[in-house]
């Protein structure tokens, strides 16, 4: 299994990440190296066997805890924004998003 | 400057909590004296941030309580937090340009809860961006350096604390362990670290890599200091983490002075049976490492522990099968980072694509994007199945693996890495060889089992080599009245760096 | 029961409803949920995916879903999982949405209603849970957009129908009665300008009998009115396109109300890979059966139960049972007039509801758990002209001293749980005292009647002998001078009646 440059510029797209063409090459040089080892991975025989999401799950059950509705987050609007990159009346600025 | 002021850095946690109980010192006193050595080698590259009047004005908070009469086994005493703890007093970079400059309006619940405990936060501690790495030769701020040897990694990604605590720049540090972050440098620095059982403390302010691996973990000189730390970082968040175990919190020390369960003063590990596992031993691992190894492991068994081979047949696929979890739920978790409420923006973006590409592009690392790109494929339509899915099946195997072999065995042990620390920038060309190091602390990290890392010696160079010990779920207190044991007829764990060697008359 | 073909082609729609759900706080933090807030003062560190923030569940969102389900006749899942569907858009602060993909929580079920006098039923694929994301402002910041993230995160109910449905009017009945049904067990405010139920269509056309055509679906579809209007123009659009040798690409499209037409949206980059997998810091959700029947013995009588048993238990017209349970309080109030002032009444209760009560709301603007004349009032006053004391003209009057001077009786507000005991003496004392004020109480007695009528006859010669002419209309002048003369407290039909007897006809 083997990943071609467009695959890795389509993924690239996907992650919204921007490469040149040397670093393109560099991450399925490697990628293509890492699946090598996964080749190992394919080859056994795991059918029936129930994916471990949540490792403690292995130890007890785990279940969703759900919590009661109540409000009890204050307004932190200035705290939250101290790192905002653009902001203005409140709200965090972005290039114009067209539908 | 009293005699008190030279020792200070030399003294291990339980140590200075005496000491500041005894009035013989004060958290400001030693504060202030751990500020001046991170200044005096930030050569070492362990720090990233310091706030020296946040810090003091937290000594001075803890001085206020220890006058009051209050006792606490960590009031007043200084630690430092690994840089992805998200903390209000210290800008938090993860280790990464993303993230420069930002300042959270929270603390970490584990940072919370130690400083409720009374511990005084001296800073900011070097990592590999975002938790990737395990070198610390990923961090978008430099590299750290082995304190017994610059030129050698301090291995990572928690690289930052652990030449903290090796360098007596803290008596402790926290540290973070997704697939052997905080084992394995512990192992290259010879400090002592131990990454609890999946859950047991809180990821609420731990930013995020892997969800389902990353835990919080202390890092110290002896076994003891982290059972200290280990019994305040940890305990149920159910109010914001909902993969926190309810298991209420413990004392980690309470076995530290016991025998083994059976066992006598003379032989107090009577009992024990250490599973050696044949995968851990074979010819991947470097001779000079399994030597310190097996010396430690003599140790033990003098002590009255039982050594017996074992098999944990799934070790190596443990590689492909962490190498696809974790930069899959790496890739979803960093999808935050796109320069619109914090973080990174690039200049002047042309449209919303061009900021969200350049944003990422520009300040995520190499080694982020490149795992970035490789969770995005597994993920991806069509390979689910096929990578992500049958990697999560594999986990289950392992986890299986590991349950049938504590059926014949009450610890497990064997090394951390397959070798000592590598030289800075050895392994950068070739990162696959990064990962195929992983293989010891993998297999504990996927099943969510706890694992510790406690000096043993050292290898060629001579550099540190660390003995691992994993135990069954929730067995944290076990493992380290095990390692107590060794420490207390071993002297491995007290063992200075060269260049660290305390002197009369000298401050280093 | 097939609907009509557009140009010879069958019509499908199949329908996504986002509906926010009413708690007081989000799905995975504890931020407020209420509409109108100042820009980002409801979004805490989880809402806004500040570095090392981690969800935490909200029982109320999954207890509305269970109760969607059961209203529905759904399975509820007893292990659903929550995933994240992972894209990229500045109102998504994690860059994923945490939804649930392969596992929903509600799983089928159905909704039922009428058209045209005919009951139709649309089979449910699934309901469910996942969060709402924030809102970007368009107004011109500089040549940028600004990004509200007060919503990010309130709780959806995402419920999808079968492709069922073959018309715009089937889609727009559909969405009303499921509108009705989420608001009547209060899961759901259904303020559709609020963005509280938002609705996506996915239309496709075929030739009958041929397999399922390309869909394009409108979105945001967020008011009854433009909806049939916005899939009649699809339809016509995809018709014309098929007509003109086109093939229909799979699109989103948005309904502009100005234009009357859909277009195709900016299209989102990558047919969508979303690389769905279970979101890591979730275990999956457990529902006990326990949680579900203690549920199910709380869900309120759904509104066609209800409506079914106005019709059998108190004979109303279908029509008059389908408008008293639009709403829960309306049909509260409705049944608490009719305990109080008995089944006899329910058809008069019925007309006054929908006449004159539903009149002043509307013009008022009120709902009724606002009107100023309770239940047992309404009660009172009904039964007042059911014995005769009042005509049902007069008692209009009567009505209005009652709206426009409201004075609390003590048998408590129109909202007040329907069932009280029969009508309160001081329901019928506040009634007999306006009726006395006004001095509309109704002339009874029939000796005075007679001579009033026969007063009447004596001095209207020329219309007595007109209407046995056979001119009707002095009848009715007749009549009109026997009300007249007794201030209108008679009872028309009795003076009807009377005259009749004294003239001989």
């Amino acid at each position: 299994m083997s990943l071609t440059l467009q695959e890795i510029e389509r993924l690239a797209q996907l992650a919204r990440l921007q490469l040149t063409p040397e670093q393109a090459l560099d991450a399925q040089q490697r990628l293509n190296g890492f699946l090598g080892l996964v080749e190992q991975m394919q080859a056994v025989d795991t059918s029936g066997v129930e994916p471990l999401a949540h490792p403690t799950a292995v130890m007890q059950a785990v279940q969703l805890r759900l919590r009661p509705d109540v409000v009890s987050e204050p307004n932190q609007r200035e705290a939250n924004q101290a790192s905002a990159p653009a902001v203005e009346d409140g709200l965090y600025l972005v290039p114009r998003v067209i539908e | 400057m009293s005699a008190a002021t030279l020792d200070l850095h030399q003294m291990g946690v339980a140590e200075l909590g005496a000491a500041l109980h005894a009035r013989q010192t004060s958290a400001t006193e030693v504060a202030q004296h751990l500020l001046a050595r991170a200044h005096a080698h930030s050569g070492l590259g362990a720090y990233l941030a310091l706030n020296e009047a946040a810090t003091l004005a937290q000594a001075a908070a803890a001085d206020a309580r220890l006058s009051a009469g209050e006792r606490g086994p960590l009031l007043g005493v200084p630690l430092a937090h690994k840089d992805v703890f998200v903390t209000r007093d210290f800008p938090t970079t993860a280790g990464s340009k993303m993230l420069q400059g930002y300042r959270s309006p929270f603390d970490a619940t584990v940072v919370q809860r130690l400083a409720a405990a009374g511990a005084v936060s001296l800073g900011k501690l070097n990592c590999d961006e975002f938790a990737m790495g395990s070198g610390n030769d990923q961090s978008a701020y430099g590299p750290a350096h082995n304190p017994w040897d610059r030129t050698r990694v301090p291995g990572g990604s928690s690289g930052g604390s652990a030449v903290a605590v090796a360098a007596r720049l803290a008596p402790a540090a926290t540290g973070t362990d997704t697939g052997g972050s905080i084992r394995q440098p512990a192992s290259f620095c010879g400090v002592t670290g131990i990454k609890p059982t999946y859950g047991r403390c809180s990821r609420y302010g731990l930013v995020a890599y892997a969800s389902s691996l990353d835990q919080a973990g202390p890092m110290a000189r002896s076994a003891h200091d982290c059972a200290l730390l280990l019994s305040a970082m940890a305990g149920p968040d159910v109010e914001r983490d909902s993969t926190s175990l309810e298991q209420p919190p413990e004392d980690y020390s309470r076995y530290l002075a016991q025998q083994w369960p059976g066992a006598s003063a003379s032989r107090p590990l009577q009992g024990l049976r250490i599973g050696l596992p044949r995968e851990f031993f074979g010819p991947g691992c470097a001779s000079d490492v399994l030597q310190a190894v097996r010396a430690a492991l003599s140790e033990l068994e003098r002590l009255g522990a039982t050594l017996l081979d074992i098999d944990l047949p799934r070790t190596e696929l443990a590689i492909p099968a962490y190498y696809i979890i974790a930069p899959a739920e790496a890739s979803s978790n960093l999808s935050r980072y796109d320069g619109v409420r914090y973080g990174h923006r690039a200049a002047q973006p042309s449209d919303l694509l061009d900021l969200y590409q350049r944003s990422r592009s520009e300040a995520f690392g190499p080694e982020v994007q490149r795992r970035i790109l490789l969770g995005t494929y597994v993920l991806s339509h069509g390979y689910y199945d096929a990578y992500y899915i049958k990697a999560q099946q594999i986990r289950r195997l392992i986890a299986q693996d590991f349950q049938t072999a504590f059926g014949q065995c009450d610890l497990i042990a064997g090394p951390v890495a397959p070798s000592v620390a590598w030289a800075i920038g050895a392994k950068t060309a070739d990162p696959l060889a990064a990962y195929l190091a992983d293989i010891y602390t993998l297999p504990a990290s996927l099943a969510g089992l706890p694992g510790m890392s406690v000096p043993a010696g050292f290898g060629a160079d001579p550099l540190p080599v660390g003995l691992q010990l994993i135990g069954n779920y929730l067995s944290e207190a076990r493992l380290l009245q095990v390692a107590h044991q060794l420490q207390l007829v071993s002297d491995w764990h007290t063992r200075t760096p060269p260049p660290f060697t305390p002197c009369p008359g000298s401050h280093s | 029961m097939s609907a009509p073909l557009v140009q010879g082609y069958e019509v499908v729609i199949g329908f996504e409803t986002h509906a926010q759900l009413a708690t007081r706080s989000k799905i995975f933090s504890r931020a407020p949920t209420a509409f109108g807030a100042e820009p980002n003062t409801q979004a805490c560190a989880v809402d806004l995916a500040l570095p090392g923030t981690l969800p935490v569940m909200n029982r109320e969102a999954v207890a509305c879903a269970i109760r969607f389900g059961l209203a529905v006749g759904a399975h509820i899942a007893p292990r659903s999982v929550f995933a994240r569907k992972n894209y990229f858009y500045p109102d998504l602060p994690k860059g994923y949405q945490i939804s649930q993909y392969e596992i929903p929580a509600v799983q089928g079920g159905s909704v039922a209603f009428e058209l045209a006098g005919a009951a139709r039923t649309v089979r449910l694929v699934r309901a469910h849970l996942e969060e709402d994301a924030g809102k970007s402002l368009h107004q011109d910041f500089h040549g940028m957009s600004g990004i509200d993230l007060n919503r990010a995160g309130t709780p959806l109910l995402e419920i999808v129908t079968e492709p069922d449905l073959r018309s715009s009017a089937e889609a727009v009945a559909y969405a009303k009665a499921l509108h009705q049904l989420v608001t009547w067990i209060g899961i759901c405010d259904g303020n559709m300008q609020e963005g509280s139920f938002r609705c996506d269509a996915n239309v496709s056309v075929r030739r009958p009998g041929a397999p399922l055509g390309t869909r394009r679906e409108i979105k945001n579809l967020n008011s009854f009115k433009f909806m049939q209007q916005a899939i009649d123009y699809e339809v016509r659009w995809q018709i014309e396109r098929l007509q003109d040798g086109y093939a229909i690409e799979q699109a989103t499209v948005l309904f502009d109300p100005d234009s009357g037409q859909t277009r195709a949206m900016r299209s989102k980059e990558d047919a969508a890979d979303y690389r769905y997998f279970p979101c890591p810091d979730l275990p999956p959700l457990c529902i006990e059966a326990q949680w579900v029947e203690q549920l199910r013995v709380e869900l309120p009588e759904l509104p066609r139960a209800m409506a079914a048993r106005f019709v059998a238990d108190y004979g109303l017209p279908e029509y008059d049972a389908a408008t008293l349970t639009q709403s829960p309080q309306m049909a509260a109030y409705f049944e608490a007039v009719v305990t109080a002032a008995g089944k006899a009444l329910a058809k008069s209760a019925s007309n006054w509801i929908m006449g004159e009560v539903s009149r002043r709301l509307n013009a008022e603007e009120r709902d009724i758990a606002q009107a100023p004349v309770s239940a047992a009032q309404l009660a009172a006053l009904l039964t007042r002209i059911g014995d005769q004391t009042v005509s049902n003209n007069a008692a209009k009057q009567v009505f209005d001293e009652l709206w426009s001077n409201p004075v609390v009786t003590g048998s408590g507000s129109a909202t007040e749980s329907g069932h009280d005991t029969a009508v309160g003496t001081g329901d019928l004392a506040r009634v007999d005292q306006v009726i006395a004020a006004k001095g509309l109480k109704q002339m009874n007695d029939s000796g005075a009647l007679q001579a009033i009528a026969e007063q009447v006859l004596a001095t209207n010669v020329k219309n007595v002998a007109e209407y046995r002419a056979g001119k009707e209309k002095a009848f009715n002048a007749l009549v009109g001078q026997v009300m007249k003369a007794s201030q209108g407290k008679a009872d028309p039909a009795g003076v009807n009646a009377l005259l009749k007897q004294l003239l001989g006809t």
